[in-house]
């Protein structure tokens, strides 16, 4: 079942003004329920914008939004309690953290969503565990934390809304090559337990090539591709045009089918290049 | 949202107005200013309406944005007018208990508009088509004299350039504040007056966080590049007075000496 579907969604920033920007355009997608989507484009390409909408933080200019089969504008007013359903994390989260402690600032969006005190300190603790955010932690101040612990205890304050859908825009921008690896899969080990859908906006093709079921490919404001990670990585060309790449690993592949070996496309992982070789080195009987 | 804001909003473009030397448009912005409340019958009035509208007609900014700036005051101009109607004096036309309306009190509710609306289209003007930093260049150009006083001058306008320069950053950064927020159920617009207040909680402490962050910023990126203040500083770009400048003020003590003469040969009406 689709948990999101949208219809011809369109929005244009600025409208009757001389600095208009249409940044969604007609883009139509549904998305399954426990999906893992991987949501890429260059920079400017509307990708904000859009999962924006997704959980009515702005609202279309036309188009349209289900949640559950239900159009999220009907009722305007109720438009609050879409966003404890589709839980959204920005472009760098750190700089919403507020609160005196740690645990006070991830207890916001429970308090909101008006759960009570002893459910509030269960949610809090589990998705601080979820990021890793340690005991001690929780009792510092936001403003102390280092960078990296700082956007944990952002992603934290989300997930413990416990949302149906997570948006993650960018949730990896500005960590070192160790965070990221570790922030990334700490996010699918909640996946895994939590089974929810996500959808993650990221510009590491090797991110959204390990996790994602399908990809997403936007570009100024059109959806242009919408796949297996497999099948989209394969045309590298188009993404290239796109001002995108794809991961190193698929480069290197798809360089040695260009020379005629014969390796299939879409190759994403280390891992699966590794297979790979070896199979057609044994082929060759080098091996 | 907050950035819809169309008051104050500079718009890129490349007419005659545009082009014009920032300090000239100010002058004759503070001497129509001046000029509106120096009309005191409809002929005045109307000459100075005339010289804005042919002014806002060659600023190369398309009419809506100046709709959209009236829009803003319009409660204001609502307001000034009502009371001025039961403020008339002479014979009354519609009485009702101490309420009453009278010709001259309409008569000045009509003034007290159209000067409004002209004050707000001649800034507008100005803002439009003069971009923040040519605005204070000018001014410290035009400040310059009080040097004499010991005053700061050009202390005063790095201030006013660098907290100019913020105003949008700080509404972006506000509006992504209040996204992320509401993103995690703050609840903004419901409730009264307090419940309002505490609701902005949440969004002014981050604010202040990286506007500190940002002064703080700017402040060594500038101390790097050796910035000392004012003395001995010289400009990329140097203000002349060209030729289409000297038509400008030409234009305006037309305009000038043309409303001075109808209030000194016609009756005022106010
Ligand atoms: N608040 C705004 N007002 C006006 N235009 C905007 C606004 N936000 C974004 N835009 C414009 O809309 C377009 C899409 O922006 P968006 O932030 O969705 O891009 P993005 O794909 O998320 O880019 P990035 O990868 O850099 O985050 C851009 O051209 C941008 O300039
Ligand atoms: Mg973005």
């Amino acid at each position: 079942m689709s948990v999101i579907e949208v219809k011809d969604l369109c929005y244009t920033y600025g409208i009757n003004t001389p600095f208009e920007k249409k940044a969604v355009i007609d883009l139509n997608l549904s998305v399954n329920e426990g999906e893992v989507i991987g949501l890429i484009g260059h920079t400017g390409s509307g990708k904000s914008t859009f999962v924006q909408m997704l959980n009515g933080l702005i609202k279309p200019t036309s188009g349209k939004v289900f949640l559950n089969g239900e159009d999220i504008w009907e009722k305007p007013k109720e438009i609050r309690k879409i966003r404890f359903k589709v839980g959204m994390v920005f472009q760098y989260p750190e700089y919403q953290l507020f609160d005196e402690t740690v645990y006070k600032d991830i207890s916001f969006g429970p308090m909101n969503k008006g759960l009570g005190e002893k459910e509030i300190d269960e949610t809090v603790r589990k998705a601080a565990k979820f990021v890793g955010l340690s005991d001690e932690l929780l009792n510092q101040s936001p403003f102390d934390l280092s960078g990296g612990e700082k956007r944990r205890a952002a992603i934290a304050g989300v997930i413990a809304m416990d949302p149906d859908v997570l948006v993650l825009d960018e949730p990896t921008a500005g960590l070192d090559p160790m965070g990221r690896n570790l922030l990334l899969s700490q996010i699918m080990q909640y996946h895994r337990e939590r089974k929810n859908t996500i959808i993650i906006v990221s510009h590491s093709m090797e991110d959204i090539a390990k996790i994602a079921d399908r990809v997403m490919v936007i570009n100024s404001g059109k959806l242009e591709m919408l796949d297996t990670p497999a099948k989209v990585f394969s045309e590298a060309e188009r993404l290239e045009k796109m001002g995108l790449e794809v991961p190193q690993i698929t480069k290197i592949m798809l360089a040695l089918k260009e020379k005629g070996y014969e390796v299939s496309d879409g190759i994403l992982t280390v891992e699966q290049a590794f297979l790979e070789v070896v199979n057609l080195l044994k082929k060759e009987g080098k091996i | 949202m907050i950035r819809d804001i169309t008051l104050g909003q500079y718009v890129p473009g490349n007419g005659i107005v545009h082009k014009a030397d920032p300090r000239v448009k100010i002058i004759l912005l503070i001497a129509f200013i001046t000029l509106i409340f120096c009309a005191f019958n409809f002929v005045s009035l109307a000459v100075i309406a005339a010289a804005v509208m042919i002014i806002i007609l060659l600023s190369d900014v398309s009419l809506k944005l100046y709709f959209k700036s009236l829009k803003v005051i319009i409660v204001i101009i609502l307001i000034t007018s009502i009371l001025n109607i039961f403020y008339g004096t002479g014979t009354p036309i519609w009485q009702f208990g101490i309420l009453k309306i009278t010709m001259s009190g309409i008569y000045r509710a009509v003034f007290v508009s159209v000067r409004i609306v002209l004050l707000i289209l001649i800034s507008s003007c100005l803002t439009f088509t003069t971009s923040p930093t040519d605005l204070t260049d000018a001014l410290e150009r035009l400040m310059k004299p009080l040097k004499v006083f010991h005053i700061k001058v050009h202390e005063i306008a790095m201030m006013m350039t660098i907290a100019l320069r913020f105003v949008p950053t700080l509404l972006e950064e506000t509006d992504k504040i209040m996204s992320a927020q509401k993103a995690r159920g703050a609840d903004m617009e419901s409730g009264g007056l307090i419940k309002k207040v505490k609701a902005m909680t949440p969004v002014l402490i981050p604010l202040f966080v990286s506007a500190f962050r940002r002064a703080y910023d700017l402040a060594m990126a500038m101390e790097c590049r050796c910035y000392q203040g004012g003395d001995g500083r010289t400009r990329m770009k140097s203000l002349h007075i060209k030729k289409s400048d000297v038509f400008c003020i030409i234009f305006a003590v037309v305009i000038l000496t043309g409303v001075v003469l109808c209030d000194i040969f016609i009756a005022p009406i106010i």
